[in-house]
């Protein structure tokens, strides 16, 4: 894992990575919505806005697995000081707050043909949206922690990445712990209780949008980067003509 | 009294947002990428 610690090594790599996930992600994604819009029969009780199946559950995996990419990278951050660790939790904040976003209004679009309402303070939605609270929280932070340099508030930022994971259970159980209109989990480890005609679709449309994921994280990681090396170079250029013995 | 309501709008509804969406979020990415590179390689010619 260090071995990609060093910028230069991850540029090598994010360069051709980059482009390769955000082509192949998107026309992986479009050909599974296209399958899951015009192939994939209407279902027996929520008829034909079972296809909404393909972006909100692909959205809503994305959604929890930005969140623990962030408290991932922040452990490494704050245990082993890994480089880019802090970098990569930034970067994958608002593609996570994205997903999050898109999971809510497309489960609330879903929820007025099928529960007759567009939302309802149940622990699934609940704290889903406490979710997108806590990746504008983590946004605002790290903002905040970059704007003055990294003096602590990067710490902060990751501690709160840390913490927050404690929303990734709570979400995971809410439909066992509360009555709740949304249903259960219809896939678990190994096994699914969805049918074949839309579990393959499912698949790949989340395999789709994995890929368009990691590819927009890369390309966050390379814009801060950037960033943190163009203004490194302003600052010691300015220094230098500061300091007329340095600048010889 | 039940709701005369056509399924297909909610569909294209979630479509749009959730293709539009990532589709928006992948372009603003690339582009502040490509911004942000042209500036560093920029800040080495100085």
């Amino acid at each position: 894992m260090h071995g990609y610690a060093n910028p230069a090594r991850f540029l090598r790599i994010a360069r051709w990575l980059t482009p390769a996930l955000l082509a192949g992600g998107g026309v992986l994604a479009a050909a599974a919505l296209a399958w899951g819009l015009l192939r994939v029969p209407p279902d027996r009780l929520m008829g034909e806005t079972v296809r909404i199946l393909f972006i909100h559950v692909p959205a809503a995996w994305l959604a929890l697995a930005g969140w623990s990419t962030i408290a991932l990278a922040s452990i490494a951050e704050l245990v082993w000081r890994h480089p880019l660790a802090g970098i990569a939790a930034r970067a994958a904040a608002v593609p996570g707050a994205g997903f999050t976003a898109i999971c809510l209004a497309s489960g609330s679009i879903w929820a007025r043909p099928t529960w007759g309402t567009w939302w309802v303070w149940d622990g699934r939605l609940t704290s889903f949206l406490i979710l997108l609270f806590l990746y504008l929280g983590y946004i605002a932070l790290a903002d905040a922690a970059q704007r003055n340099g990294g003096q602590g508030g990067g710490r902060v930022a990751a501690i709160f990445g840390i913490v927050g994971a404690i929303n990734i259970p709570i979400i995971n159980r809410s439909v066992v712990w509360w009555n709740s209109l949304h249903q259960p989990a219809s896939i678990t480890m190994g096994k699914s209780s969805i049918d074949g005609a839309f579990l393959w679709p499912l698949l790949a449309a989340a395999l789709g949008f994995s890929l368009l994921f990691g590819g927009i994280v890369l390309a966050r990681m390379r814009t801060l980067l950037a960033d943190i090396q163009t203004e490194a170079r302003l600052r010691r250029r300015a220094f230098e003509s500061d300091v007329p013995g340095l600048a010889a | 009294m039940r709701e005369a309501l056509n399924q297909w709008n909610f569909v294209i509804a979630a479509y749009v947002i959730g293709v539009g969406g990532t589709t928006a979020m992948a372009l603003w990415s690339w582009l502040a990428m490509c911004r942000a590179e042209a500036r560093r390689a920029k800040s080495r010619e100085l």
